[in-house]
């Protein structure tokens, strides 16, 4: 595997499939959680753990597993890592912990991690299936601090905690309701279809001249 | 002499959507002057600033190709006046701006333009303001205050992106404060107070927060109603079925509830009946469909109102009833001889939607047997798109 390879396997998550801009996956946690920028990486780094340690161990048990039974082993792997780090948050910060909710626990049927086990980790070695693994965290991470971090600038004037606009913002109360979850991914949607939409004109248009 | 071979209709009504539209808006224009006179230079603002901001998304969306029809056809012109109209008239303009902006690019040009929305454009501004700004839409200033036509209302001139300025000392130091605040619905419901009834109906004696005037509006209504530029069966079925109810509880439990004339001539029932109810892209079509609509329109407002936490339940009982719309279309069509009627509970016996000669023996009960349409599965298939 060469160097260009593993930067390929790494962007295709961040970019070119990335979970949530592209393959539109795992929208639970990314509508529920993302109200505001910390709660949006934080989410994001929960996921990323138990992505990455999954796909590794699903790869390395990848001759063991018996096919008829491969969802269920999958199941409890990714079950035993969102307890490690449903765990970990508790302990490093209460006040997340709750702010998180039930979201934690859910990450155990976020459909990435399955997906990602089953089409890729159990047929790749641990290598590429860690790349590809990070690299599809990355992505989530991205999107959803991309939805984390417009929903608090308009929903409370800040980003991160800080505010942006002084004492006076007058703050989008639909932003950090669930309706402001489906307008802000929307937006982003749109964003991405139009770029494409671009690209594929542009491409087009070399076709044609070529 | 050429002759021209077309199907039905042959005589058509030398009618456009252009035109129609341009006749709502002049049917409009006495209610907006009226409210401009009510509430002074902050309503007449707010009615260009809202309007301004429709039209030029509608131009924007229209330039793009993203949407069909173009700002000429006065559609956003209306969006933006009834948007306007059941804003408050001391609403901040750029919470106006955003109100006009989210109304036509999610309300209209989404769903591909003029014809193809399934709700009401204006209603979809409103309802996102509603959710964005709870408390700015919720504070009213009271009309006929001295000076309106000098000064604005302070909130209105509110810098983009931040909090407008409190209402309450403004009416303070002009020693209204006793007058401020809520709508008659609002004071109703919250603090048990009953407005009369020549008031609410004619908004004139002034120092209530009521809005445009429900006899002005019914005046216009009836104009484009007699023009037949608005079917009247829609608003008949909403004010109907809302007095109906209304009266009904009130017979049931007079201490409770308020009489029905303060449900009617209260809050926006007259302006969402007559201009907002009758769109004709999220109305039904169908004379029977129109009744149906404006009837569930009318219940679900009296029940919003008299047992939720809102004040005003017209905006969300005409969008549920815009969502219903399809299904209501579906089941009020008439039945052409020979179809099947389409029916909730299974199918029903094929029916004819007129009434039949005494002596008439259907097909069926005579006995015969209808072949089965063989060729139909023998039809060849359409070529393969090439992309």
């Amino acid at each position: 595997m060469s160097k260009t390879d593993r930067w390929d396997e790494f962007m295709e998550g961040v970019w070119r499939q990335n979970p949530i801009f592209v393959m539109v996956l795992g929208l639970c946690p990314a509508l529920a959680v993302t109200v505001s920028a910390v709660n949006a990486i934080s989410m994001g780094i929960a996921t990323t753990f138990v992505l990455t340690c999954s796909c590794v161990l699903v790869s390395l048990l990848r001759k063991l597993i018996p096919k008829e039974v491969r969802i269920a082993t999958y199941i409890v792997i990714i079950a035993t890592f969102v307890t490690v780090v449903d765990y970990l948050i508790q302990a490093v910060s209460l006040a997340l912990y709750d702010a998180l909710g039930a979201f934690i626990q859910l990450i155990v049927v976020n459909c990435i991690i399955l997906g990602r086990a089953e089409a890729h980790a159990s047929k790749n070695s641990p290598l590429p299936a860690l790349i590809n693994a990070l690299g599809m965290s990355l992505g989530f991470t991205l999107g959803l601090f991309a939805l984390g971090a417009v929903r608090e600038i308009l929903g409370a004037g800040s980003l991160f905690g800080i505010a942006l606009f002084g004492g006076s913002f007058q703050p989008w109360v639909v932003m950090v309701l669930p309706p402001g979850g489906f307008f802000v991914l929307g937006l982003w949607l749109l964003l991405f279809a139009a770029l494409e939409r671009r690209k594929q004109r542009k491409a087009l248009e070399v076709a044609q001249h070529a | 002499m050429s002759i021209e071979i077309r199907s039905a209709p042959h005589i058509k009504a030398p009618r456009s959507v252009e035109q129609i539209m341009r006749h709502v808006v002049w049917s409009l224009l006495p209610v907006c002057a009226f409210y401009v006179f009510q509430y002074g230079l902050s309503a007449l603002a707010s009615l260009v600033v809202v309007t301004g901001s429709c039209l030029l998304t509608e131009r924007w969306f229209t330039k793009t190709g993203t949407q069909s029809g173009d700002i000429s056809d006065y559609s956003a012109v209306i969006t933006g006046l009834l948007l306007a109209l059941s804003l408050p008239p001391g609403f901040p303009l750029w919470m106006g701006a955003v109100a006009g902006f989210v109304a036509i690019a999610l309300g209209k040009a989404l769903f591909g333009g003029i014809g193809f929305n399934v709700f009401n454009p204006a209603l979809v501004g409103r309802a996102f303001v509603q959710a964005a700004f709870p408390q700015a839409i919720a504070s009213y200033t009271p009309s006929f205050l001295p000076g309106r036509f000098h000064e604005m209302i302070p909130s209105s001139m509110t810098l983009p992106l931040m909090q407008p300025a409190d209402m309450m000392i403004w009416l303070k130091a002009k020693q209204l404060d006793a007058l401020a605040g809520a709508t008659p619905l609002a004071k109703w419901k919250f603090e048990g107070v009953l407005v009369g009834a020549e008031e609410l109906l004619t908004s004139l004696s002034g120092h209530m927060a009521v809005g445009p005037s429900p006899l002005l509006i019914l005046l216009c209504g009836a104009y484009l109603a007699f023009r037949r530029y608005m079917d009247w069966r829609i608003p008949a079925a909403v004010i109907g079925t809302a007095g109906l109810t209304a009266w009904l509880l009130f017979a049931f439990d007079s201490t409770h509830y308020p009489n029905p004339f303060f449900m009617l001539f209260s809050g926006g029932l007259i302006l969402g009946a007559v201009y907002m109810a009758t769109d004709m892209a999220t109305s039904p079509v169908t004379p029977k469909g129109m009744w149906v609509y404006g009837a569930l329109i009318g219940l679900l407002t009296v029940v919003i109102r008299y047992y939720s936490g809102l004040p005003e339940g017209v905006m969300y009982a005409i969008l549920l009833a815009n969502a219903a719309t399809p299904l209501i279309e579906k089941v009020t069509q008439p039945t052409p001889f020979g179809k099947r009627a389409f029916s909730l509970f299974g199918r029903k016996k094929k029916k004819a939607s007129y009434a039949l000669h005494p002596g008439y023996i259907s097909r069926e009960d005579a006995g015969a047997v209808t072949p089965q349409k063989r060729f139909l599965s023998n039809k060849p298939k359409p070529p393969e798109r090439e992309s």
